[in-house]
């Protein structure tokens, strides 16, 4: 591991010529692709917010390497294609030397081959459901372990013994919901009912009559984007309100619920790595320089500061490489060790997954959620669940 | 199982009286001009937007009553514009209308992400209709109650429209022979023109009701687009009673699928027996009679 990342550094100062390890002129080129249309633009268009802060505030103190980033920005539209077209793009026209984006795995999948095939880097910012593993992504959302899992543990502590499974119809709700099946019959306890809405759906009439029908002591929620509007919309609106039946959503933060209009999904419980209600002077400062940029009234939300945080890191495991070339830059990602980030000190694990803590929140009436449970140390990524996928391993 | 039939029951009435407005406009148009109005999902997001316009001038609980009208006269006003300026033009060829009005509906989708952002905003439902009834151990949400009732009272007027007054009887007559109505010295284009504004309104209204039950958003008209035209498709081209029977019968399968597959698998299932049916009866559900020789 060792050898062949000094073999690779060594190569890139060598080749000189070579433009992914050093870009010419005084500038490096790096990619934002995220949503900004479509059902996803609701939970998207800050992430690349927060991306471009970070990138906005590496320029202001000298960039990286004494280069000026030079972002540019992509919309994949919520839709798996144009992510991959947009990515293709980046990486083999304008010859970015790195992306940061994605957020649906839908996305995430498609755009997979392409940094596959190109050698290139994604630094992809959310939640997820593991089950994979490319050296050419550093992921750094929740894997299941960091997120689903302490979810259903805190729930179970709860007492909570019986559950439903609502989500959107793509590969993260669906593995998510594998996981966490087994994890339950593990444990005893009672699926009630498992049902999937299509990407960007807006009928939730036959959905909520049968999680009227079931009655569980939970809802599982792994909807994505606005869909989420019309679920709770029309839940309360058969009467059912997160105060009679818990929902514990793995996909609503900050600026979901303010979009929502906070009233609608006030006490649903919410699982993430990070809360915008979190101390800390680094969280503070943080957002007292997004607010100064994107408004006083801005949420900010976990996939947001994963995206602020990819920034960084691709900054330190730059100037760690000496170099550009994703190949070095990803070897001194996972060995960096600590930085400091506004959820606190974390750092990446061999894995290229991010080694943090989860919290469990509840959704108050302005919006931002109150902390009331968290897993007390960091978690460690584990990319393969060995109930679900018994003997799978991460190969790097 | 029976409480959850019996709501999916409801549910279905319920996604049968929404097919059914989003539907209306697309019947008439396409039964008098046979245009493919690509746009017609875009008048749905327009009156989205208008209702939401209309509750922040007023906010009380009359806001979504004002909001139906306003939604109706703006989607009716851009309908006729977009049928003076570009439909009228190509009426007499289809597929150029269908590309034509498929730029409209994208013009207007981005329009609408300039104006009020990629994000969509939400309709605050008033007090009286977030509650819900409860009959026979089947909920009954007041918000779905209404846009059933609306569904009813619009077709009602239509069908009177339609069969009592002298405007109703012009547009019966273009629709049985256009040829002969305009020689005997109707205003075939007055009529087309009516018509449009008339189907564009009752799409904006749709889209009030839509606000109900969830999230404005620029794309909104392209989720009941498809179905609409499936609705149209199977009812029998220009046919109002056959528009209703489908749009009955597919809100009852969509719903009733619902019971056994998801909501993913249902709308395949839905697609499927479109098709099939389409096979067994191509003249749809109900066969328009018309004396015109191209037909």
């Amino acid at each position: 591991m060792l050898a062949t990342s000094a073999c690779a550094l060594a190569l890139a100062s060598c080749s000189g010529g070579d433009k992914a390890s050093a870009p010419a002129g005084d500038s490096v080129s790096v990619g934002v692709l995220q949503s900004l249309t479509g059902t996803m633009a609701i939970s998207e268009i800050t992430v690349k917010n927060a991306e471009m802060l970070a990138i906005e505030e590496i320029n202001a103190t000298g960039g990286v390497l004494g280069k000026q980033i030079n972002a540019l920005v992509e919309d994949g539209a919520s839709d798996p294609s144009t992510f991959a077209q947009k990515a293709s793009k980046l990486i083999e026209s304008d010859k970015v030397a790195t992306v940061f984006g994605g957020w649906t795995s839908a996305s995430r999948k498609a755009m997979l081959p392409v940094f596959e095939r190109t050698g290139n880097l994604l630094w992809y910012p959310v939640q997820f459901e593991g089950n994979e593993c490319s050296p050419n992504i550093i992921y750094s959302g929740a894997q299941p372990n960091q997120q689903a899992l302490p979810a259903l543990e805190w729930a179970v502590k709860q007492g909570y013994k019986s559950f439903f499974l609502v989500g959107s119809d793509y590969v993260y709700p669906r593995t998510a919901n594998l996981i966490l099946k087994k994890h339950i019959e593990k444990g005893g306890m009672q699926v009630l009912g498992e049902a999937y809405v299509p990407l960007g759906g807006t009928d939730f009439s036959g959905v909520i009559a049968k999680i009227a029908q079931a009655k569980p002591a939970i809802i599982i929620n792994t909807l994505n984007g606005d869909s989420n509007v019309a679920f709770f919309k029309q839940m309360q609106a058969a009467g059912i309100s997160p105060k009679t039946m818990p929902v514990m959503s793995f996909s609503i933060g900050e600026q979901e619920a303010q979009a929502m209009g906070a009233g609608l999904v006030e006490g649903s419980y919410a699982a993430w790595n990070y809360f915008q209600s979190l101390t800390g002077d680094a969280n503070a400062k943080f957002i007292a320089a997004y607010k100064a940029k994107f408004g006083k009234d801005a949420a900010i939300t976990d996939p947001m500061v994963h995206g602020y945080l990819d920034v960084y890191a691709w900054k330190a495991a730059v100037e760690k490489a000496k170099s550009f070339q994703p190949d070095a830059v990803r070897k001194a990602a996972a060995s960096l060790g600590g930085f400091a980030t506004p959820m606190g000190t974390v750092s990446f694990a061999a894995n290229q997954s991010l080694i943090q803590k989860a919290y469990i929140g509840k959704l108050k009436a302005d919006g931002q959620f109150e902390i009331i449970a968290d897993s007390g140390q960091d978690i460690v990524p584990e990319p393969y669940d060995q109930l679900a996928f018994p003997g799978k391993t991460c190969k790097l | 199982m029976d409480a959850l039939f019996l709501n999916q029951l409801f549910n279905g009435a319920s996604l049968a009286s929404l097919y059914l407005l989003a539907a209306l406009g697309l019947a008439l148009s396409f039964g008098l001009m046979r245009v493919i109005n690509m746009a017609h999902g875009e008048m749905l997001m327009l009156g989205g937007y208008l209702a939401w316009m209309t509750l922040l001038v007023v906010p009380g609980a009359m806001g979504i009553i004002l909001a139906i009208p306003v939604a109706f006269i703006g989607a009716a006003a851009m309908g006729g514009f977009i049928q003076s300026t570009l439909i009228r033009h190509l009426s007499a060829r289809p597929l150029d209308t269908l590309l034509a009005t498929w730029g409209v509906s994208l013009i207007l989708q981005q329009g609408a992400r300039d104006l009020f952002g990629a994000i969509g905003v939400e309709v605050r439902a008033p007090e009286w209709l977030t509650g819900s009834f409860v009959a026979f151990g089947v909920t009954l949400p007041s918000a779905r109650l209404f846009i059933i009732a609306i569904a009813a009272l619009v077709l009602g007027a239509l069908a009177l429209l339609l069969l009592k007054t002298r405007i109703g009887l012009l547009v019966r007559a273009v629709n049985q022979d256009r040829m002969m109505a305009s020689a005997s010295g109707i205003d075939v284009k007055r009529v087309d023109f009516t018509i449009f504004c008339l189907g564009s309104g009752v799409a904006g209204l749709a889209g009030v009701m839509l606000a109900l039950l969830g999230p404005v958003t620029p794309n909104v008209g392209q989720s009941y687009i498809i179905p609409a035209f499936l609705v149209v498709v199977m009812g029998g081209l220009g046919s109002i009673v056959g528009t209703t029977a489908s749009a009955i019968i597919l809100g009852l399968f969509a719903a009733l699928a619902q019971i056994f597959v998801d909501v993913s698998v249902a709308q395949m299932l839905l697609l499927m027996f479109v098709i099939l049916f389409i096979q067994v009866r191509p003249q749809g559900v109900v066969a328009v009679k018309t004396r015109q020789l191209d037909a």
